[in-house]
């Protein structure tokens, strides 16, 4: 998995390339908490350019919105294909999370 | 990143009077998770050269797969680098039957408990075997509860 971090707005941009697994998701927990150390308060997680997601980390995406959420702040997710969509809405974690169609839509009113 | 590769073997099929006689694939992966993500693709790859369509396998059979070997590791394993996992698959006319074996004890797939109540729905963990009965067509498991069965059918 590679990960990328930019801001546009106020909003720390993480894109996620590749996937989110087990196996690597202490990268993307690293990569938010050091940005909420640093003051962050605005995510939007970008999957527009992963493969597949795993329990596990689908479970980092609920502990890290709660702890922005605890911060003050918010974490939201975008660009989910068809698949990733299907994954959110079967755990019923789309009723939980906040998740938009584009990095555009997301960070806008955030 | 392990350093031994994995290796998928593959017998039936190639060389058989009947081009549609079921594939079986088998690979056998050291309990470290650093290898997971190389399993899963390995055998997803081998897998759709078996006869299984890409787009049966880009997602469902890999997040399945995905849940299946982790818990094995972490679960079964308790990710003892010398215990393997092993995974098995038999191809046939699209659809697939894939094994997942661990050397552990075993558990109680009926104790598990539905990750999407109220009261679960915000917990970080407990969803990967929903995930995998979701995803599957058809999900089973021996006695002992060391080995799961998933069943995923070319629709």
């Amino acid at each position: 998995m590679g990960l990328t971090t930019r801001e546009e707005n106020g909003v720390v941009i993480v894109t996620v390339d590749g996937q989110l697994i087990v196996s690597n998701r202490q990268q993307l927990k690293q990569a938010v908490m050091d940005e909420l150390d640093n003051g962050a308060t605005k995510f939007v997680v970008d999957f527009g350019e992963t493969g597949y997601i795993d329990s596990s980390g689908l479970g980092l995406l609920v502990s890290l919105s709660k702890r922005v959420g605890e911060a003050g702040g918010a974490l939201r997710l975008s660009s989910l294909n068809d698949d990733l969509g299907s994954l959110f809405e079967l755990t019923k974690l789309d009723t939980l999370l906040d998740i938009y169609d584009t990095v555009e839509q997301a960070v806008e009113g955030l | 990143m392990p350093g031994s590769s994995l290796e998928v073997a593959a017998s039936g099929g190639a060389g058989e009077p009947s081009a549609d006689a079921p594939k079986e694939l088998k690979l056998d992966v050291p309990s470290d998770l650093g290898f997971l993500e190389e399993a899963v693709e390995l055998f997803a790859r081998h897998c759709v050269e078996a006869g299984v369509p890409p787009e049966s396998s880009r997602f469902k059979l890999k997040v399945a797969l995905c849940e299946a070997l982790q818990n094995a590791m972490i679960y079964g394993n308790k990710l003892d680098h010398a215990k393997m996992v092993r995974v098995e698959a038999v191809v046939e006319d699209g659809n697939v039957t894939i094994s997942v074996a661990d050397e552990g004890e075993g558990f109680d797939p009926e104790e598990m408990p539905d990750p999407t109540t109220p009261g679960k729905l915000q917990l970080p963990d407990g969803r990967g075997l929903f995930v995998i009965q979701q995803l599957a067509d058809e999900v089973r498991f021996n006695d002992r509860g060391n080995c799961i069965w998933m069943v995923l059918r070319h629709s």
